[in-house]
């Protein structure tokens, strides 16, 4: 008797749909393991004092604090920079943008940049901002990385909630007499904010958690103070953990974990944020 | 005034689409300013397939071969069990799970996909890789192996949240005509969907790869970095991306090495441009069908 016929075809469902639950559960059971293993070794390291004072004996005791505010410079820096520039060009593309070929040129372009490495991004801001404009190794230079790098993000997400306003809000403001500009500033802007809102803070918390694009154009391994300029060289926390989990030797390991604690909650907290405005308003707003 | 007000807007507006056209380009130029001088001392040939990547010896050779093979390995590695792994899940999400489930299981590979590279690469440092190294015996858990396992679960968010979008477009007639012949969920799923959802998988798949060779950050903690042409999975790896991060640091501004390193982002360049290219064309099949 083949196979085949063995067991009937709603048991084959039965196993095949447990396989692929099991699957899911293997694929998101790591998220768990990672978080618990950061959390349970890294909640003995922080207090006041890991959180707001200056690394001491060569980074093996005293706080994480100027890598904190690093990376607080860096992530505002970067989000002042693209978010106009992305909201503007998403509008373009959803409300003014013609079916043509410099469209499609430009969509692809956000395709491409969204594809470009990040170790990528860092040998370009080197090269333009670090270089080329003379701004130094400096949280402007890095700003700006991550400001390029974060843009195709804001775009995408932009775009997506514009699009998702129905066209009839679009005609109800044009029919009665509203120009272009506003009847996208108030008839469809408002309705897309929740879910612009959502992707500019995903996009925070991807650029808060990037190492790559700051290692040459802005990052320090230490720094005594806390940055006097936006031309200063500043400390990071993803970058700073890079270097306490590889270049120094006999730290406690309780300060690794406690430094990769605190920038996990950092991009979580964001991600949480983001969740809870998405799901309120998805309820709130249905067309 | 207002026509003047909208006038102003309406190239406020093209000027900042045309922008990422010019940032594209922008990065592309200063690659090519800072990479191609290299290319008037050493041969394409000898960059691309020589073995020997020694930058900082005398004479310096700059051969990338190990260093591509470092990271086709490791890319390799994940794809082959992120793949399969992530199409599952993406249907299990798409099709099967309540819609309860389905939001804690979306929000839950959100989560996976936010967590910061170096983040992942230090929880692999201090797990995965002392768990190899015991596990199959060898010198060092530094290896393409680990490098594999942790890019796999990078590139999964990616690869799931494509491919659940290509699932659940698939016109709901297809579906119902299938079980309306008689044939289960998963028969359907299977026979049916799947082919129905291939070019957007296939593009989820590409985005996946385009992940993993541009990736960073944990792959050099955790592949140990040694520029030898790779034999097997269990031997330490040094990937492109990681070579740029560990020695641009370093490097003499304006030496051969340090053209030599933009040479390698150029490179990266031109793949993922590739990659996503492509992806970008299975894509819009789907949309246009």
């Amino acid at each position: 008797m083949r196979w085949n016929n063995l067991i009937s075809v709603a048991a084959k469902e039965k196993i095949a749909f447990g396989a692929l639950f099991f699957i899911t559960l293997f694929i998101l059971a790591p998220v768990v393991v990672v978080l618990w293993i950061i959390f349970k070794n890294g909640i003995s390291a922080i207090n006041w004092e890991f959180l707001t004072a200056m690394p001491k004996e060569g980074m093996r005791a005293g706080g994480i604090f100027p890598a904190i505010v690093g990376t607080l410079y860096l992530v505002v820096g970067a989000t002042v920079c693209s978010l106009p520039l992305g909201i503007l060009a998403a509008i373009y593309l959803s409300e003014y943008a013609k079916e043509n070929a410099l469209t499609r040129l430009i969509n692809l372009a956000i395709v491409n940049l969204s594809g470009v490495p990040s170790v990528v991004y860092g040998l370009f801001g080197f090269s333009l901002f670090v270089v080329f404009l003379k701004f130094g190794a400096s949280i402007v230079a890095g700003s700006l990385t991550l400001a390029i790098m974060n843009l195709p993000v804001i775009i995408t997400s932009t775009r997506e909630s514009l699009k998702a306003v129905p066209d009839y809000f679009r005609e109800v403001g044009l029919s009665l007499g509203a120009s272009r500009w506003q009847t996208v500033r108030h008839a469809v802007l408002p309705f897309a904010l929740p879910g612009i809102l959502t992707g500019t803070i995903l996009s925070i918390a991807r650029a808060a958690g990037e190492t790559a694009p700051i290692l040459f154009t802005v990052a320090a391994f230490y720094i005594p103070h806390l940055p006097h300029s936006v031309f200063d060289q500043a400390m990071a926390l993803p970058y700073h953990l890079y270097i306490i989990a590889t270049q120094i030797p006999n730290i406690p390991n309780s300060y690794r974990y406690g430094t990769a604690l605190v920038l996990i909650l950092m991009v979580l907290l964001m991600n949480l944020v983001a969740i809870i405005i998405r799901s309120k308003f998805r309820r709130k707003y249905k067309w | 005034m207002r026509r003047f007000k909208e006038f102003i807007i309406e190239k406020l507006v093209f000027l900042s689409g045309i922008l990422v056209i010019l940032f594209v380009c922008l990065i592309f130029v200063f690659l090519l300013k800072e990479g191609l001088s290299f290319f008037k001392d050493v041969k394409l040939s000898a960059f691309l397939l020589g073995k020997y990547w020694y930058p900082i010896s005398e004479p310096p050779r700059f051969g990338i071969l190990p260093l591509i093979l470092g990271s086709l390995f490791v890319t390799l590695g994940a794809v082959l069990f992120a793949v399969p792994l992530s199409i599952g899940a993406a249907f299990y999400v798409a099709e099967i799970a309540p819609a309860r489930i389905r939001d804690f299981l979306k929000t839950g590979i959100e989560i996976l996909a936010s967590i910061p590279s170096v983040v992942l690469g230090f929880v692999g440092m201090i797990t995965l890789v002392p768990w190899i190294k015991a596990i199959f015996h060898v010198p060092t858990g530094l290896t393409a192996l680990a490098g594999s396992i942790m890019l796999g679960f990078m590139a999964m968010p990616t690869i799931i949240s494509i491919s659940e979008d290509a699932i659940t477009a698939v016109p709901r007639q297809y579906k119902e005509g299938s079980i309306a012949l008689g044939a289960t969920r998963w028969q359907t799923m299977y026979r049916v969907t799947i082919h129905a959802a291939k070019p957007g998988i296939i593009a989820a798949c590409m985005l996946g790869v385009g992940r993993v060779i541009g990736e960073t950050m944990a792959v050099m903690m955790i592949t140990g970095n040694a520029a030898v042409i790779p034999r097997t999975f269990l031997q330490p790896v040094r990937t492109l991306t990681a070579t740029i991060a560990a020695e641009m640091g370093e490097v003499v501004h304006g030496s051969a090495h340090y053209h030599a390193l933009f040479s390698i982002g150029i490179i990266l360049f031109l793949i993922t441009f590739m990659i996503n290219i492509t992806a970008d064309f299975f894509l819009h099949r789907v949309r246009t069908k």
